[in-house]
């Protein structure tokens, strides 16, 4: 019956308060881990403020690794949540802003604002906004009518935005000798180095009014999974929630892909196993989306971070060697 | 002012088809309305636009006296549910939590259940057959199940007015029969307005109040069933070889499709 199982405001709340616990453990680790590694217990004593403000650890761990970890947890939480839209008002499991081509869109505006010499916030972000949008009008256009509903539209239609992104990324990168574009192959690669704490401040004023949006918007995207016909006959606006959906989706994307580039596959890999630890609820996977995902990229900075015995390599590299794997078990089992 | 909706003047088009063309009618509260009608005559788009999914292009429909573009999609809602043609078989959730999500119009952004939620929906299960099922995936449902499930849910809607479009088209006899009782039965119990395409002339004449014939768009012909299902305006409509009678359960036409072999033979004597 339907009594047996818990309200959805319990659920909501235990879901929470189990990532929340997982993500404060995985930002620790986050933050103690790295080349110079003085122990837990000397880290926990720097979070705590009762260590010498003139240290070496206090400034690692204040000015390099906190912001660090932080960035990612707003990225991974930023990129789960997009997959998690998208695939809830494409109707297609396989939806990502990678995979859709929307965070190349991004980066064309983002690789265009530099160029022009924009500062960072808000001019840079600005343009990548732009260039995210102009890619989701291209491709609702070109899925339109009911192919939208069909997996393999909508992947060739990503595959060819992002081949067309890369061209131009490339095209823009060509023009210039600039040495700000020395650091572009980490960039295109997901780069969380860069951040510093006033950075992740302004990123996070600017995401959670986003995530707020999204999780008001929750239970109507619960109703779009009967399709919009249906979810209009409910009660849906589903003009209204469509575009605050998608407006606020790529607005916080490309917001992430202008601070730190290109980082794929998060959006399809946490919403994924969150649905099967969580169940489909959107009420549910919408937090567990922004807490799960943000474990699950500081986790994969953590290892890009750690893996290599010199040096670090981009947090995409890992978050593609995970994801583009289960990405084809997906649609193989779609295929069914 | 009896009428659960009232067209007036109604066309639709898509691009330079069209596929409605100036119709009028009214449906009265607590009728069993079927509409029936060759392919391409425009029955699922009438549906469309009684639900408010489609925004009447000319014309307008007055759902309780009131024209439709004048509700809100929630005040809509709770006046209006909708069970379209194309079921969402493969939702994720179980079978209470589809049922609940009829619940909507009534509830905030967020569809927090309330205990009457709760209480609905399992009245709307029992109404349906369904309580038994009410842990079990869309996926492990037969046909006819999953076809019950979306009717609880738009039970659940609390609605004057039940739109189907083709709820009996791909089942099999027994389940056909179950749902068409189903929907006599709300008709009856909870006096709702229950609206129906269908293909099947056969059910149209044992179950519906008045049918609407359509033909191009247009209204061939609408009223009481052995009006309706006479042998001159069926044949006239569908094109092609029908016998009508009077079925042994009495008080209904009974049609029967006549195979090409028998109008070969007739041809050849």
């Amino acid at each position: 019956m339907i009594t047996k199982t818990p309200r959805i405001v319990t659920r909501l709340v235990w879901t929470s308060c189990l990532l929340l616990v997982v993500l404060f453990a995985v930002l620790f680790l986050g933050v103690s881990a790295g080349s110079s590694s003085g122990g837990m217990f000397s880290v926990l004593q720097v979070i705590l403020g009762q260590s010498d403000p003139d240290s070496t650890m206090h400034a690692i761990i204040w000015q390099i690794r906190l912001p660090r970890v932080l960035l990612a947890t707003l990225v991974g939480a930023t990129l789960s949540l997009g997959g998690l839209v998208f695939q809830a008002l494409l109707r297609n499991l396989l939806a990502e802003p990678y995979i859709l081509g929307i965070s190349g869109g991004s980066a064309i505006g983002a690789i265009a604002g530099i160029l022009l010499g924009l500062s960072h916030f808000p001019g840079v972000s600005l343009t990548a906004f732009i260039g995210s949008i102009a890619t989701l009008v291209l491709i609702l256009v070109m899925t339109s009518g009911q192919s939208v509903l069909k997996k393999e539209s909508l992947l060739l239609s990503g595959v060819m935005v992002n081949a067309f992104c890369s061209s131009v990324i490339m095209f823009l990168v060509s023009l210039t000798q600039d040495a700000k574009l020395h650091n572009i192959i980490f960039w295109l690669m997901g780069d969380l180095s860069t951040a510093d704490i006033r950075q992740v401040g302004i990123l996070a004023g600017m995401l959670l009014p986003c995530f707020v949006l999204i999780f008001w918007h929750s239970h109507a995207m619960n109703l779009l999974l009967m399709g919009k016909e249906m979810a209009q006959a409910t009660g849906i606006n589903i003009k209204a929630v469509t575009l605050t959906l998608l407006v606020a989706s790529s607005l916080m994307v490309s917001v992430t892909v202008s601070y730190c580039g290109l980082i794929g596959f998060v959006g399809l890999v946490t919403p994924h196993l969150l649905r099967l630890i969580f169940g489909p609820d959107h009420r549910l996977l919408v937090p567990a989306c922004i807490l799960g995902g943000g474990s699950y990229l500081v986790i994969c900075d953590l290892l890009a971070r750690t893996l290599p015995e010199q040096g670090e390599m981009p947090a995409g590299v890992i978050t593609a060697l995970i994801g583009a794997p289960l990405f084809i078990i997906l649609l193989k089992r779609s295929g069914r | 002012m009896n009428s659960a909706v009232k067209i007036a003047d109604l066309s639709h088009s898509f691009g330079k088809h069209h596929v409605l063309r100036q119709l009028a009618f009214s449906i009265e509260k607590g009728e069993f309305f079927i509409v029936i009608g060759p392919n391409g005559s425009g029955k699922t788009t009438l549906m469309k636009l009684m639900a408010g999914i489609l925004k009447p292009q000319t014309g307008h429909v007055k759902i309780l006296g009131i024209p439709n573009r004048e509700y809100t999609p929630k005040t809509l809602a709770r006046a209006v549910a909708f069970v379209p043609q194309r079921l969402p078989v493969d939702l994720p959730f179980t079978v209470g939590e589809a049922v609940l999500l009829g619940r909507a119009p009534y509830q905030g952004a967020l569809g927090i259940e309330r205990e009457r939620d709760l209480e609905i929906a399992r009245q709307a299960m029992a109404f349906t057959g369904l309580s038994h099922l009410s842990g079990a995936t869309l996926a492990q449902l037969s046909g006819g199940e999953q076809q019950r499930v979306f009717i609880a849910r738009a039970i659940c809607q609390e609605p004057d007015i039940m739109l189907l479009d083709e709820p009996t088209a791909a089942l099999d006899l027994a389940h056909q029969i179950k749902v068409m009782d189903l929907m006599e039965k709300l008709k009856v119990e909870k006096g709702i307005t229950v609206i129906m395409v269908s293909h099947d002339v056969n059910l149209a004449a044992m179950y519906s109040d008045r049918v609407l014939l359509l033909k191009d768009g247009e209204i061939a012909c609408i009223g009481l069933p052995p009006e309706v299902l006479s042998f001159e305006k069926l044949e006239q409509t569908y094109g092609c070889k029908l016998l009508v009678d009077e079925s042994p359960l009495g008080g209904f036409p009974r049609v029967t499709l006549v195979p090409g072999r028998y109008m070969d033979s007739e041809n050849g004597s």
